[in-house]
Parts: structure tokens; C-alpha cells; sequence
């Protein structure tokens, strides 16, 4: 008799831990043959409550980090992943379908994208900063900061790319995040998740939740602790209706079209002047 | 009285330490709004003759003789002439040597009510003997003057000797006694920053200077209005602490009735106006004088002066 | 302190500088206009009541003529001008502005209200700067570090406050034509004079017709500016109510948005301060232009061991401060802008009362005509009290204390709001520790209101999205690569 494989339990995962969710629901994930996968955990309101008040808690050892140990441990991040390439690439292959090829390159590419935003960390306030010659007797410059909280509702496509081109930005500059995964193929993002688990990326920096994109969002948009959101993941219908929860406490709002740009990280980050008399 | 400090150097050391800070940038932005305010009229004329009875009417060059001297204190008298309604100055300053002459001239001219002030102390550098120092003091203490203006050794207060400096200006007011006023100049534009002039004010209001002046005259910048006005804040600063007024000096650089009235303004905003008057402000000056003549005709007339309408000691 | 015996004799501006038309049009594709809706209301001059003007309110269909002027000065010229040349009308305007300062001095103190000499020696030399300034931009934007050869929105709606009316159109006006955009800019209904003569000045540049429209009216005027389709992108100063509203509104047409809003600043007050400076910081932070300043220094909070000292000074000094007639070159604090502005002060003040605080103001006689309030502190005031967390936008100061430098930050932290805040010490490591921490675009670090077109202004949090000046201000009017 062949042997029973041991199937893996796909939970949230929340301040570094990974509980099921407090409703106790779960869903059906099906492959790209149709075929049943898994019962990832399906995420509540209070499941995201419980995701922001950790990426607040964690918020202000990560942006107090220097820029240079963040950097450390983003290309940690790469370092670990590379370690479970198979795992990523199987998990793409069964949810998404196409060719090993396709799924290693995916893989591949996410992985360079995390090492690409590792090098960004110590470097996008030299690009997005400024010292400013303004008139009169004073020291003026202008430094970006994170922007705090950042709600990230990731590409739906590219289950693992879609996802680390979204959070490796928004956590480069010392933002935490609550994620809402890949609605049809999250497993990607939970094995994610188990590898940020075992690197030395602090509890609550990202916060991955499965569940139901059109349950949840509308949670993240309308949440006063939430200060930016990531809507490349929604249609533009929904898109219009999580801009306008969000308006309620002026989220910074972005949409975007490419993986790897710096913008991704300056959309969510704030300029902040400082002014000092120069005088003896 | 209040005695803030017991006359050791570590209780003025302990005292000076609890001084706040005076923001460079913050203090020239304060004197230069003031700068701007615009007054006319009544208040203009008022102003005028306030700024002609604070000049001290001063000549202090290697050349000065007898009859220089004579000079100004008939101008210090009656500074025009042909109009007796303008009040007379504050005092005449002079050398040391000179204060017997200034006093009778003064006397002579009718102008027993204005005082004479010495420069001593080895004025202007300050670099002499104590002993020096004293003997130049009672000397015009002897030949009349009843206003000493004594200079700091900036060379000590730079050095962090700042006890001595204390001493220097404690000697000195204790020759004086009752006899004469005390100004301490600090010569601001040697100790170059504004802490530094904040500092020195202290010290000399605290070793018991009754003024307290900017400058010599013979080294620049002098009175600009960002040091008279960290001189005020002290003086006035000092009054909340102890109930005494000390006064200031402003001299150098104030040539013009513009000049004289921001002064003014100063005084009136930043001490406040009960230092407005010749006990508690003196404008150190020379040229300044006819300025504040032909601006008066000006007020008078209604038409623009020229110098040879105003005398030309 | 004794009454001066110095007393200022009055010393006003003239007024002859300036010629007031009876009525004014809208100023459309480089022409004076009627409005479709006949409409026209007063402006006044809120240290008089007199009424200056009538001005004409611009209906949905007004807009619509201004955005078509715009789009087709935007399609058929604008667009198609090289960089070079479009900065030189900037320099023009710049310039024209600076021959006419005095002039635009006057009619914006007349106007809105505010002293004399902080029109001329802040508001006009300011906005002058900020064309000279971005005129230089123009052909330049390759290299402002926005990705090469970054485009233009198109076509930018402009609607901007009553407290530094001219200072707004400058900082809107400016980057938007410099970055190739045209713009249609609806002043403030209370003070629409400045920007009225400004469109004068855009005819002496004989900038092209179309490129800059200017248009009058209230709140709906702007509505209908936010809701015009052809508008490709909105930027407002004024308050997080309204930029809220903005939000929503252009939740669905996608316009790009950038937002300038409220504050409610802390201005943090060490042990070791330049207690002088300070006090001068703390009276300009709170009573320049009457506290009507997005970023005014609202909330002092201030180190416990000082508290006794620094408020003794503080009063003292706001005795000194000289209100009435904005037109006197000694006049310190003016008019408040509108009847309903001086309610809301009342009103917010009044809560100050009856929550507990303690009200303080100078002995100072306010004139009996026009809208005055007399400078005010508030002592004793918490975390709690609506003093405290509502915007007054007025001369009024509530005062707290704190005991170590975490309380202060997190006093100063703790609002929805992000636009501004001060440090006062004279420790360096301190003030950087401090700048970091507080959460807020802007930090003056021992000074404060200080402006200058090449330093970025904008909010944290509520207080908008965006920047305006400098490097940063540029992006506001260039697509993002997103």
C-alpha cells in the first residue's frame, strides 16, 4: 500500500502566529484541473481587526529600524525562499495550471523582486529626499517616511509574483502590512507566510489573511487604522467603492501596473520638511 | 534686594548655567519686524525729542583738546540754537583727562543739570593693569564725572574667565559708590554671539552695573538692533527676577533718526515703556544728533533741513 | 505693564493704490465674461463691512465654458508650446507680479482682512516667489526625478481658501502651467479680489487665452468643477470636510486628486529653549494672519518645569500685540475674515469655557465694525476638550504640558491630523529625535510658519494628499509611472 500523504492545514497568519480564523469557517480551494486542493482558513471582520492591530503594534520597531537592517532581512526573505522553491513552484502549478517553466520563472521572479527591494530599503530616501535652497537662513530638507499602515489586496493572477510585488515595496520603507491573499489561489501566500515565520522578519510586519476579497476589503477600506491601500487586486467597480470608504480618514489610495518600480514604495510613503535657522 | 548670586565664581557659574539660549536666526527676525514698524506724526516728534534727551553726546578720538570738547557741550546744551524748545542730551561722554573740561564747560553753558561720563578703565581695549583700571576711574571720579562707562576684558570673558570679569565690574561699582553711575560695556562685537552678549549682560547686572552698554564705538558691529534687543530682554528679565531696572546703552552705528527711532521701538516693545526714558536708555552718539535736528525742523516746517542749517560740532 | 507714553500714531496704507471695479465678470479664455446665471454677490471688507464689489457666481454652465476654454488652450497651444517658452510667461507673471505688490498688498488686505504688513512682507512677495521659481521648472522636468520626459494632467481644477488668497492661486497656479497643465482656479467667496487682479496680470503677460481661467462662486461653483468630467484633476486647499467630500466624489471618475486640509499643529516647547524665540514662534505659530493658517501652531505643549515662566512671558508679549485697522502698517492682528468664521471661533471657544479651561486674553479694545476677536489663550486644557482636537482657525491657543519627551510626542501625535508641527530646544540630538517622531509634512525646529516655494508643504494623515514646493510639489501635476 502506498503511503498517505500528510496534508497540510492552511491557516491565517496574524502578529506572527497562525490561528484559524475566530469564525471557525474555511473554503474550498480547487485546483486548475477543478480538482480539491485544501480548506484554507476563511477570514472575518474580526480576523482583520486582529491583522491590523498587529501590523499597528509591530509599526513602530519596523519604521524605527534602520533602513539598513531592513535590507538584511528582506533579502533574508529571498534567501529562505529560495530554499523552498519546489514548494512555490508545485503550489503555482496546482492552482494556476500552466508549465513548470512558467511557474519556476514566477518563482524565480519573485524571489529577485525581494532582493531587488532589499537593495531600495538604505537608498529610496537618497532618491526621494531633498535638501532645499530656500531663502533665508535656514536648514530645509525633505525626507520620505513610511506611511504607517498599508492595506494590500494583491494581484488575483500571479498568485506568489502578484503578491510579493505588492508587500516587498510597501514593507521595504518600514510600512507593516495587513494582506488579503489571492482569493482562488492563496496557498502560495500561506507558505509565504511560514517562510516569513522562520526568517527574521518581526511578528506583525505582514499579516496575511485567506478569505473572501468582496468580505473583506470593504473591512480594510473603511478601518480609521489603515492609512493606504493596494487595490491592484480589485476591479475598478470595486475599486470605486473601497476609494470611497476609504476617503473617510484620507487613505492614500494606489493602483498599479508594474512589478518592480520605485513608485510602488514612494505611493506609500510621506514627505516629511523639516526646517532649522542656521545661526551661530 | 534679591541676591541671585553669593559673589563666588561658582554661584555665578551655577546661576549663568540656568540662562536659556538666544536663537540667532529668531532674534534678527524679531529686531528686523520691529524694524518695520512705521511711526508718524505725533509719535515721530514725540519720539525725537525722547532720542535728544537719551543722547549721550560723545566724542572719543586721539584728537580731542579743549576746545572739541567745549564745543559739544555747548551743543549738548542747547542742541540748536535758534530754537530753545529743544531739549538738551543725556550727557556728555568723553576721555578722562577731558571731564574736568566738559564739567566747567557744561556749568558755563548752563548745563549743570547734564552729567558727564568717563570712558575708563583703559577703554576702549580693556588692556591694562587692575590697578590701571582703578586709578582710571577715580581720576574722573575726581575731575566730576558722575557717569563711569568702564569696558569689559572681553579677552577674560572669552577665555571662560568669567569670574574675573565679575570682579573686574564689582571693583569698579564700588569706587563708584554713590558718586556715579556705572555703565559696563560689553563690546558686543567681540563677543560675537548672542549667547555670549546675553551672558555678559548678566554678569554685569549682576556685579552691579546700573547700564549696561553695547559698545565702545571703535569696534563694528555695535548696536545693532538684534543685540539691543537681547540686551533688553535681559535687562528686562533681570527686573522680573529682582524688581530692579537696569538700564541700557545702545552706541555705535545710530546715525540716523530712523536708526534713533527703532531703537525706540525696541525699548518700548521689548523692555517695555518704562525704560523709556533718559534714566533707563542712552543712544551713545555723535553725528546722530543733527539727524534728529533737521528731522525736527522737518516736523516743524513741513519742508526737508539741510546740514548747514543744523551746527557743525 | 504701564500704558506707552509711545504711542503709534496711525500710520495707514493707502488705499488710492488700488482701483476696485463695481462689479467683476468671469475672467474665461483670456476674457471678462457675464455669468450665465446673472447671479452676483457682495465682497466685503470684514474690517469694515463695507462692500467692496460684486461678484459674480459661475453656474454648472459657467464651468463647463471655463474647462472648454482651458481644454482647447491645453489641446491647441499650451501642449504644444515649447518648455522654454511656457516658463517664460511664468518669469513674466512672476515679474509683473513684483511691479505690483503694493497694489496686490493693498486689495488683499482689504479684502480678506489680514495686516498690511503681512501681505507685503509675506503673502505677495511669497506668491511673486513661487512663479519665479516655478517658471524655472518648466523645462527642467527631466530632470525633477519623475521619470523622463513626465506629462501633463491636462486640464487641472483649482479651488482654493480665503486665508492667504493670493499666496493659494500662486502655489496652485504656478506648478500647474509650469508642468504644462491649464488651469480654471475658483478663489474663496469671501476673497476673490487678488486672484481677480491676477487675471489682469495673466492679460499684461499676454499669456495665451484659455490657459489660466479664473472663476467665482460658492461651494457649489466648486462642486461643479470636482464633478466636471473633463477635468482632469482636482486640487483644493481648504478644510478635511470638504477634501473628504472631494474623495468621494472622485471615487468613481478616477480625476487624480491632490488635497491640502486641515491641522491642528503642536508646537513643543523643551525646558531648553530659546525661551524668547520661542515666545516670538508660539505668537507668530498661532497669530499670524489671525490664526486663519492650516498649519497655525494650535496646541502648545509645553515642558511642566517652564510652564509658570513661559506663560508669564507669553502674556506679556500678546499684550504687545496691536489689533485693528489691517490697512495700519502697525497693526499685528486684523479682521477676521467673515462673520461665519467669527462664529465658529465664538463657538469653539465658548466649549472651552464649559469644558473647563481657562480663557486669557489681553487688555485690548476691538473696533465696533467688521469681525474681531481679541488674541486668546486657553490654559488648563486636556487631551479631551474640543479645543484641543477641533480645528479653530482662529487666534485662539490651548495650552498643555508635558513631563517627558515621549508625553510631548505623544500628545503631539495623537490627533487625526498631520500637517505641522514645531520643536523648540536648543539640543540637536533632540530636535532631530523629536522631527523623526513626530507625525507630520512639515517641522519647523525652532521657528515657525516659515515658507518658501522650494520647500515641499503638505499633510500627514487627514491633512491631505500631496505636496506642494519644491521637487515634490512638482509630482502633483505630472502623471505618476505607476
Amino acid at each position: 500500500m502506498s503511503r498517505i500523504d500528510v496534508k497540510k492545514t492552511y491557516k491565517l497568519f496574524i502578529g506572527g502566529q497562525f490561528p484559524r480564523s475566530e469564525s471557525g469557517r474555511s473554503y474550498e480551494i480547487t485546483g486548475a484541473d477543478g480538482k480539491f486542493i485544501a480548506n484554507p482558513a476563511l477570514a472575518s471582520r474580526k480576523d482583520l481587526r486582529d491583522a491590523v492591530t498587529a501590523a499597528k503594534s509591530a509599526l513602530p520597531g519596523w519604521s524605527g529600524a534602520t533602513a539598513f537592517n531592513r535590507g538584511q532581512i528582506l533579502y533574508r526573505i529571498a534567501e529562505i525562499m529560495e530554499g523552498r522553491r519546489d514548494q512555490f513552484v508545485a503550489e503555482i502549478l496546482a492552482l494556476e495550471g500552466g508549465t513548470t517553466k512558467a511557474a519556476t520563472a514566477q518563482v524565480t521572479e519573485a524571489i529577485d523582486l525581494w532582493v531587488w527591494y532589499a537593495g531600495w530599503c538604505d537608498k529610496i530616501s537618497t532618491i526621494a529626499g531633498a535638501t532645499n535652497p530656500i531663502a533665508g537662513p535656514y536648514y530645509n530638507f525633505t525626507i520620505p517616511e513610511e506611511l504607517g499602515v498599508v492595506g494590500v489586496i494583491a494581484e488575483q493572477k500571479e498568485s506568489l509574483l502578484g503578491l510579493i510585488a505588492a508587500i516587498a515595496p510597501v514593507i521595504s520603507t518600514g510600512n507593516t502590512a495587513v494582506v488579503i491573499a489571492s482569493e482562488k489561489r492563496p496557498l502560495p501566500a500561506i507558505t509565504l507566510s511560514e517562510a516569513l515565520a522562520t526568517s527574521d522578519l518581526p511578528a506583525g510586519v505582514l499579516n496575511i489573511l485567506t478569505g473572501k476579497v468582496s468580505e473583506l476589503a470593504p473591512w480594510l477600506a473603511s478601518h480609521m487604522e489603515i492609512d493606504g491601500l493596494d487595490v491592484t487586486g480589485v476591479n475598478s467597480k470595486i475599486e470605486s467603492e473601497l476609494r470611497i470608504a476609504g476617503a473617510e480618514n484620507l487613505k492614500r489610495i494606489h493602483r498599479f501596473n508594474k512589478a518592480q518600480s520605485p513608485e510602488r514604495m514612494l505611493a506609500f510613503m510621506e514627505a516629511k520638511t523639516v526646517w532649522h535657522p542656521i545661526g551661530v | 534686594m534679591v541676591t541671585l548670586v553669593d559673589g563666588s565664581e561658582a554661584s555665578l557659574l551655577q546661576y549663568l548655567a540656568k540662562l536659556s539660549g538666544v536663537d540667532k536666526v529668531g532674534a534678527d527676525q524679531r529686531a528686523a519686524m520691529l524694524g518695520t514698524r512705521s511711526i508718524k506724526t505725533s509719535s515721530k516728534s514725540w519720539a525725537i525729542d525722547m532720542a535728544i534727551r537719551m543722547v549721550d553726546l560723545t566724542t572719543l578720538e586721539g584728537a580731542d583738546s579743549e576746545g572739541k570738547v567745549r564745543a559739544i557741550c555747548a551743543k549738548a546744551v542747547r542742541p540748536d540754537p535758534n530754537d530753545f524748545t529743544v531739549p538738551s542730551v543725556g550727557a556728555v561722554c568723553v576721555y578722562n583727562d577731558l571731564v574736568k573740561i566738559a564739567r566747567k564747560n557744561l556749568d558755563l553753558n548752563g548745563g549743570s543739570h547734564i552729567p558727564v561720563a568717563a570712558v575708563t578703565t583703559a577703554f576702549p581695549s580693556g588692556r591694562a593693569s587692575m590697578k590701571v583700571k582703578i586709578q582710571d576711574t577715580r581720576d574722573a571720579l575726581t575731575d566730576g564725572a558722575t557717569e563711569i562707562d568702564m569696558v569689559i576684558d572681553r579677552g577674560a570673558f572669552l577665555s571662560g574667565k568669567l569670574g574675573l570679569v565679575f570682579d573686574e565690574i564689582k571693583a569698579i561699582k564700588e569706587i563708584c559708590g554713590e558718586r556715579a553711575h556705572l555703565k559696563v560695556i560689553l563690546e558686543t562685537g567681540e563677543l560675537v554671539t548672542y549667547d555670549n552678549v546675553r551672558k555678559a549682560s548678566f554678569i554685569a547686572m549682576l556685579a552691579g552695573a546700573d547700564f549696561i552698554k553695547t559698545s565702545t564705538g571703535k569696534v563694528t558691529p555695535a548696536a545693532t538692533p538684534p543685540v539691543v534687543l537681547v540686551m533688553l530682554e535681559a535687562v528686562r528679565d533681570y527686573y522680573l527676577q529682582t524688581g530692579i531696572r537696569i538700564g541700557v546703552k545702545a552706541a555705535g552705528g545710530i546715525r540716523t533718526t530712523k536708526d534713533a527711532i527703532k531703537q525706540l521701538v525696541l525699548v518700548n516693545e521689548v523692555a517695555g515703556p518704562e525704560w523709556l526714558n533718559p534714566q533707563l536708555f542712552r543712544i551713545g552718539a555723535s553725528a546722530l544728533l543733527n539727524d534728529l535736528l533737521m528731522q525736527r525742523m522737518k516736523a516743524d516746517t513741513g519742508y526737508y533741513s539741510g546740514s548747514n542749517y543744523v551746527t557743525l560740532d | 505693564m504701564d500704558k506707552s507714553p509711545f504711542e503709534y500714531a496711525p500710520a495707514p496704507e493707502s488705499r488710492a493704490l488700488v482701483s476696485i471695479k463695481p462689479q467683476y465678470g468671469l475672467f474665461i479664455n483670456g476674457a471678462w465674461v457675464e455669468p450665465k446665471s446673472k447671479t452676483k454677490f457682495a465682497t466685503i471688507n470684514p474690517a469694515t463691512e463695507e462692500v467692496l464689489s460684486k461678484i459674480s457666481q459661475a453656474s454648472d454652465s459657467d464651468v463647463d465654458r471655463a474647462v472648454k476654454a482651458a481644454r482647447a488652450a491645453y489641446t491647441k497651444t499650451w501642449s504644444k508650446m515649447p518648455a522654454k517658452e511656457r516658463g517664460k510667461y511664468l518669469f513674466r507673471i512672476a515679474r509683473i507680479m513684483q511691479e505690483r505688490a503694493r497694489e496686490f498688498a493693498v486689495l488683499e488686505t482689504l479684502d480678506n482682512g489680514k495686516p498690511i504688513r503681512e501681505s507685503r512682507d509675506v503673502d505677495v512677495p511669497l506668491a511673486a516667489a513661487h512663479f519665479f521659481y516655478h517658471a524655472g521648472w518648466a523645462d527642467k522636468l527631466d530632470y525633477a526625478g519623475l521619470g523622463s520626459n513626465p506629462k501633463p494632467h491636462g486640464v487641472v481644477g483649482q479651488i482654493i481658501p480665503w486665508n492667504f488668497p493670493l499666496l493659494m492661486l500662486a502655489w496652485k497656479i504656478a506648478p500647474a502651467l509650469a508642468t504644462g497643465n491649464t488651469v480654471l482656479l475658483k478663489p474663496a467667496e469671501t476673497t476673490p479680489l487678488t486672484a481677480l487682479l491676477f487675471a489682469e496680470v495673466c492679460q499684461q503677460a499676454e499669456l495665451p487665452a484659455g490657459v489660466v481661467n479664473i472663476i467665482t462662486g460658492d461651494g457649489a461653483t466648486g462642486a461643479a468643477m470636482v464633478n466636471h468630467p473633463d477635468i482632469d484633476k482636482i486640487a483644493f486647499t481648504g478644510s478635511t470636510e470638504v477634501g473628504k467630500l472631494i474623495a468621494r466624489s472622485i471615487a468613481i471618475s478616477g480625476k487624480s486628486a491632490t488635497l491640502e486640509l486641515g491641522g491642528k499643529a503642536a508646537n513643543i516647547v523643551f525646558e531648553d529653549a530659546p525661551i524668547d524665540e520661542a515666545i516670538e514662534g508660539i505668537v507668530n505659530g498661532i497669530f499670524f494672519n489671525q490664526g486663519h493658517v492650516c498649519c497655525a501652531g494650535s496646541r502648545l505643549i509645553v515642558q511642566e518645569n517652564i510652564y509658570d515662566e513661559l506663560l508669564e512671558k507669553l502674556k506679556r508679549r500678546m499684550s504687545l500685540i496691536r489689533v485693528g485697522d489691517p490697512l495700519d502698517k502697525n497693526t499685528d492682528l486684523g479682521a477676521i475674515n467673515s462673520a461665519a468664521q467669527l462664529a465658529k471661533i465664538k463657538e469653539l471657544s465658548i466649549s472651552g469655557d464649559t469644558e473647563g479651561a481657562f480663557r486669557w486674553s489681553p487688555d485690548c479694545s476691538l473696533p465696533s465694525k467688521g469681525f474681531w476677536f481679541a488674541p486668546t489663550i486657553f490654559t488648563g486644557v486636556t487631551q479631551s476638550h474640543r479645543i484641543a482636537r477641533e480645528e479653530i482657525f482662529g487666534p485662539v491657543l490651548s495650552i498643555l504640558t508635558f513631563r517627558t519627551p515621549q508625553e510631548a510626542i505623544e500628545k503631539a501625535n495623537n490627533t487625526p491630523f498631520g500637517l505641522s508641527a514645531g520643536v523648540w530646544s536648543e539640543k540637536g540630538s533632540r530636535i532631530l529625535w523629536a522631527s523623526k517622531a513626530l507625525k507630520a509634512g512639515v517641522i519647523w525646529a525652532n521657528t515657525f510658519n516659515k515658507f518658501d516655494p522650494a520647500s515641499p508643504f503638505g499633510g500627514y494623515k487627514e491633512s491631505g494628499w500631496g505636496r506642494e514646493g519644491g521637487r515634490h510639489g512638482l509630482s502633483a501635476y505630472l502623471k505618476g509611472a505607476k
